[in-house]
């Protein structure tokens, strides 16, 4: 009896429902069919390789390559990651105690190659490469690494963030106070300091390569006339000590003025009546940037900093088509390595090994940002 | 800061020395754009010798458009040209319906799922392109290709290559999402008392009204794609299917012809800009729009 009470009623509640659970069986399908391109487009060639990155890092997959693929474990990051220290003394003489000079009077040092082939009483530097040596007293502190190319290019792409990010923030500010007033002809101004940003990277590197040439350069030239000819000309991207600079002016010029745009977004979200306030207290200019504008932009100068620690990051047209990563390895980025390793030299594994690293440090930085941002929003 | 202190008194000085900042900024900016224009009109000595001078500024001495022809005789330009317009275009397009689409999807009917979706989609949004890009070129040389003679296995040296994994951008979908809730929610409602099914919704009532994120997605598909290097280089080996920043390295075999490659620079680059310049509000205004989603 009680059964079919309950049937009874399902039953009744069935009819009455019907109209209503049919409309959302549809609802749901068209959601699904509508978003399902997307989402496939986006799972293959986005989340699947992204995944892959992760798995491939741990194989030796080859782009082409008659043998299986295996598993090697975490050879890859070994290689890329293993950093030692080798301390070299001045070579002396058994006899006499005193240093060996070489002809033109300077200590002498052991090679570091007798440290790193096939020497079996140093196992930990079999194998591995000169990457940088300092000098600490008469000793010599020989860095070596598993790829010293690649340890370069870590240092390089953290040392073209570490000054690109702050130098380009300030001066788009720079820019975007310069150009928030309502005088005549902002506008134009405006457009032509965002012009370079619509332009492409190569194009700009190619404009560049010439402006920095080491003879008919621009820049050398107009140095020159600046200085009444009391220039000496620099071959500014043939040389390691100026190379990566070179790269940061041209980078800088090329994107500021999409962060001008983003600034001057940010500038104009502050209340015009917070200015006059402090101006009938009497704030000067820099009182007023300091108490009123610098406050009101927090959320725009994290969002800015952000944006251009992970363009930094991923530094590679500019290297690419200006410098190849020279000269002496100088200018060489991660993202060069990868593009080197995994598409030049077809060596997937190692290449992905390399992305893995680069989405790490994005990945810190990302952190980071939603840190300091859910500090704030509390 | 004194100094800015005195002039504050004095408008005229102001004006005038702000002036002339935003001019001097001008010319930074400008220069190397003159520079390559004016330099694409020379012949390559004149360019060497004008460099030295204010004359690499300007258009005088021996003039003319003969760079501008060389350059279809010593590269394939045409070609180049028509291939990056084609995979532009076919991304563009794709990308307005497919992200659209899932941006009504996950804005306006509720389905289970759409929440985790919709997180999911926001989050790839930290992964940027250069982490994906070599397990991705591996993906692509072992896809399969329906062509006229059957199936092909590998993606590599063809136009889809470069246009298919670029339709779906989290970042799209994102816009439209967002705009598409903004928009008052009683025009579906109405509509669905009108017995109009999720699509006609779509496509009838919410679209025409999406004149401005359409038009910011298409900015924000175009400029990347016309500008595309990294991919490119990777998965297209042949001058038949290259795009246009590839087919540069043509101009750098050999002896290089400088003012042929200014002049190639400026086929590529002055389309962009006058494009840019005919719409500058909305191009700022869509790439500034980049910059709220925080």
């Amino acid at each position: 009896m009680t059964a079919l009470d309950t049937s009874a009623r399902t039953q009744a509640n069935h009819t009455h429902d019907q109209s209503g659970q049919s409309a959302r069986f549809w609802e749901s399908l068209a959601g699904w069919l509508m978003a399902s391109p997307a989402i496939t487009l986006l799972l293959l060639f986005m989340i699947v390789p992204f995944i892959m990155a992760f798995g491939l890092a741990f194989t030796n997959q080859r782009l082409i390559s008659p043998n299986p693929t295996e598993f090697v474990g975490l050879r890859n990051f070994e290689r890329l990651l293993t950093v030692r220290l080798l301390v070299l003394q001045p070579v002396v003489d058994p006899a006499t105690g005193v240093a060996v000079l070489d002809e033109e009077g300077q200590t002498t040092y052991p090679a570091v190659r007798t440290y790193t082939r096939n020497n079996p009483e140093y196992p930990q530097f079999d194998g591995l490469q000169e990457w940088t040596t300092w000098s600490w007293g008469d000793d010599k502190l020989v860095w070596l690494a598993g790829d010293a190319v690649f340890m370069k290019s870590l240092f390089n792409t953290l040392f073209f963030t570490v000054v690109v990010v702050p130098l380009q923030g300030s001066l788009g500010l720079l820019l975007a106070l310069i150009i928030n007033q309502r005088t005549a002809g902002v506008n134009i101004f405006r457009t032509i300091y965002f012009m370079p940003v619509v332009v492409s990277m190569v194009v700009v590197s190619i404009l560049w390569r010439f402006i920095y040439d080491g003879q008919n350069g621009l820049l050398n030239n107009i140095l020159g006339a600046v200085t009444l000819g009391n220039f000496q000309p620099v071959d500014w991207l043939g040389n390691p000590s100026t190379a990566m600079w070179a790269v940061i002016g041209m980078s800088i010029w090329q994107a500021v003025g999409f962060h001008m745009v983003i600034w001057l977004a940010g500038l104009q979200t502050i209340p015009g009546v917070l200015y006059e306030a402090a101006a009938v207290e009497g704030a000067g200019a820099w009182d007023q940037f300091v108490h009123v504008t610098w406050p009101g932009l927090r959320n725009t100068a994290v969002f800015i900093l952000v944006t251009i620690t992970m363009a930094a990051f991923g530094l590679f047209t500019q290297i690419n088509v200006m410098t190849r990563g020279g000269p002496l390895d100088s200018t060489t980025t991660l993202v060069f390595q990868a593009v080197q390793k995994g598409f030049e030299k077809q060596d997937i594994a190692y290449g992905s090994a390399i992305s893995v690293v680069f989405f790490a440090l994005v990945l810190v930085v990302a952190l980071i940002q939603r840190f300091v941002t859910r500090e704030q929003g509390e | 800061m004194n100094t800015t202190r005195i002039l504050h008194r004095n408008q005229t000085a102001t004006t005038v020395v702000r002036y002339g900042l935003m001019s001097l900024l001008a010319l930074i900016f400008l220069f190397p754009i003159v520079f390559m224009v004016i330099s694409s009109l020379k012949p390559d000595l004149q360019i060497m010798q004008d460099s030295s001078s204010f004359r690499a500024f300007l258009p005088v001495g021996d003039i003319s458009f003969d760079n501008y022809a060389e350059t279809f005789v010593r590269a394939p330009t045409g070609r180049f040209i028509f291939n990056s317009i084609l995979t532009t275009a076919l991304t563009v397009v794709l990308g307005l319906l497919v992200n659209s689409m899932a941006g009504f999807s996950l804005a306006i009917p509720r389905w289970r799922g759409r929440g985790l979706v919709l997180t999911l989609i926001i989050a790839t949004l930290i992964v940027p392109f250069e982490t994906i890009a070599i397990p991705l070129l591996l993906i692509v040389s072992r896809l399969p290709t329906i062509g006229l003679d059957g199936i092909t296995q590998g993606w590599l040296n063809t136009y889809h290559v470069q246009v298919i994994p670029f339709v779906a951008n989290a970042f799209s979908i994102f816009l439209f999402v967002q705009f598409f809730k903004s928009l008052p929610q009683e025009l579906v409602e109405a509509a669905r008392i009108d017995g109009a099914s999720w699509f006609q919704i779509f496509a009838n009532v919410m679209v025409p009204l999406s004149g401005p994120v359409f038009a910011t997605v298409t900015i924000l598909t175009f400029l990347p794609m016309w500008n595309a290097y990294l991919w490119p280089i990777m998965v297209v080996q042949i001058e038949e299917f290259r795009p246009v920043m590839v087919g540069l390295q043509y101009f750098f075999q050999l002896n290089v012809a400088w003012g042929e490659v200014m002049a190639y620079l400026t086929i590529i680059t002055l389309p962009v800009l006058v494009m840019f310049l005919a719409l500058q509000r909305a191009f700022i205004e869509s790439i500034a729009s980049t910059g709220i989603k925080g």
